[in-house]
């Protein structure tokens, strides 16, 4: 059966996935609201960025990001002016490191969702009068809510799957950035194979049920059709 | 006269490639990522002397262990430790009684900052840093000696809150040349300079052998590479005087 250790580690891995997903919606959405919007030069540019991480190995990613937020990097300089020290092996570097990670499973189907909403409920609204931010809070998001809750189940599972990267800038700290895929690899690695048959195989189920409730339950939204 | 001479000509072409494909032969080896550097040399020594080829496969000792298990292709397995090699001598993958010492394995505490590491290591008990970095002990050789040289110190308990660990040796390099942890314990061969035999650059306490268990990385002929004259070569090119040096000249020890 699961260990205490590795309850913790399941523990600890939903509170960064809740944390990150969270956070992804809050930068994401006006980054989504952007892209479908825009008719800028930089369109491609950010897209292109937002992206990245689809096609980089997350080893790649995450030794990046041990040299940029460790202390003679850019963004770790920054953090040690601003007086919180560096960001790897903590809490706090985990959760950054996820968001960056994940953003494109939550700013693609937003953006897809934006896009296929188009021009006229906008105006219809616009000709009552209402304001920018009215209309987006009582046209577009609930227009959009299928992409909003395909991308933070997304967000949400691709977070709780990642390990790459969470290996490289978390450093495997136990309750602190020692997350269930990392568990599992240890276990691996120990040759604790009925440790880690349990671990796995009920993240399995987690990652089927997800995926199922998403191919399912949203069977008429736009995005989850795009998605097949 | 022309074509006589170019038959001439193909006929000799002809049997230098029946030659190299009768006697060149290729085998594939699992190797502990700590012996990266020597082995890439001893790969192209190898080849000069022998003519057969070395293909490499570099990884945690542990990882290979659970590849071999499961059928992977290796033909000849370099450890980090010697606990891996007699399991599988046991478990019927490897040639019985095939195992041998090809190194023995030396552990540096070591920092990115010049003089940030005494030579007797004293900082583990007076220095106040947040982080110090050691490979995974719950399955990296150069972890479980790491533990041991800072049992030995009495610091063990002390310093167990700041650990970060690296899944690898090689991560574990990474987690302190980036500075991100002040100093950590890696492998001699990660930051020795080849040429002065010194540590290249920050500094570092290099750990006498009796602060910990015997540190033996050993090697082991797989079943999959028992009928192979490549593997059989590289297992014998292992001993010989020319990998020695090698050997030595990163870092390592020899067992005689």
């Amino acid at each position: 059966m699961l260990s205490p250790a590795d309850i913790d580690t399941l523990l600890l891995t939903f509170k960064v996935a809740s944390i990150a997903t969270i956070l992804m919606l809050l930068f994401g959405t006006p980054l989504a609201w952007w892209l479908a919007r825009t008719h800028s030069a930089w369109k491609g540019v950010i897209n292109a960025i937002v992206a990245m991480p689809l096609v980089l190995p997350p080893t790649v990613l995450g030794f990046y990001l041990l040299v940029l937020l460790g202390p003679a990097g850019v963004i770790g300089r920054f953090t040690q002016w601003l007086g919180v020290g560096t960001l790897p092996f903590t809490f706090a570097g985990l959760v950054v490191a996820s968001v960056l990670y994940s953003m494109p499973f939550v700013v693609q189907p937003l953006q897809a969702s934006f896009t296929a909403i188009g021009e006229q409920p906008l105006e219809a609204a616009a000709t009552l009068r209402a304001s920018p931010l009215d209309t987006f809070f009582s046209v577009v998001m609930p227009l959009a809510k299928p992409g909003f809750l395909t991308a933070s189940i997304l967000g949400f599972a691709h977070t709780v799957g990642e390990f790459g990267v969470v290996l490289m800038v978390g450093g495997n700290i136990p309750d602190k950035t020692r997350v269930v895929s990392v568990q599992i690899y240890n276990h691996v690695e120990a040759l604790e194979y009925t440790e880690a048959h349990w671990l796995a195989g009920g993240l399995l189920l987690f990652s089927f049920t997800v995926l199922l409730v998403l191919y399912t339950g949203l069977k008429t939204s736009p995005v989850a059709h795009q998605l097949k | 006269m022309f074509y006589k001479h170019l038959i001439h000509c193909l006929f000799i072409f002809g049997l230098v490639i029946w030659e190299s494909a009768t006697w060149a032969e290729t085998t594939l080896v699992a190797v502990a990522s700590d012996f990266t550097k020597p082995m890439n040399e001893i790969a192209v020594e190898f080849e000069k002397a022998t003519g057969h080829v070395a293909k490499l496969s570099f990884g945690s000792s542990g990882k290979a262990f659970a590849q071999i298990q499961s059928g992977a292709p290796f033909e000849v397995y370099l450890s980090a430790s010697d606990k891996y090699p007699l399991e599988l001598e046991k478990s019927g993958f490897a040639v019985v009684d095939s195992h041998f010492v090809y190194a023995i394995g030396k552990l540096v505490l070591w920092s990115a900052t010049p003089g940030y590491v005494d030579d007797q290591g004293e900082i583990l008990k007076t220095g106040n840093f947040k982080h110090i970095a050691l490979a995974d002990p719950s399955h990296a050789p150069y972890g479980v000696v790491a533990e041991e040289v800072m049992k030995s110190q009495g610091v063990l308990d002390k310093l167990r809150p700041l650990f970060v660990m690296g899944e690898n040796i090689s991560q574990t390099f990474q987690f302190v040349s980036t500075g991100n942890a002040e100093l950590g314990f890696v492998a001699f061969a990660q930051v020795v300079d080849i040429h002065s035999g010194k540590i290249a650059s920050g500094s570092g306490w290099i750990i006498p052998n009796n602060l910990h268990s015997p540190f033996n990385q050993t090697a082991v002929l797989l079943k999959t590479g028992a009928e192979n004259p490549a593997a059989i070569a590289l297992v014998k090119f292992l001993k010989s005087p020319e990998a020695r040096t090698i050997i030595e000249k990163y870092g390592f020890g020899l067992l005689h």
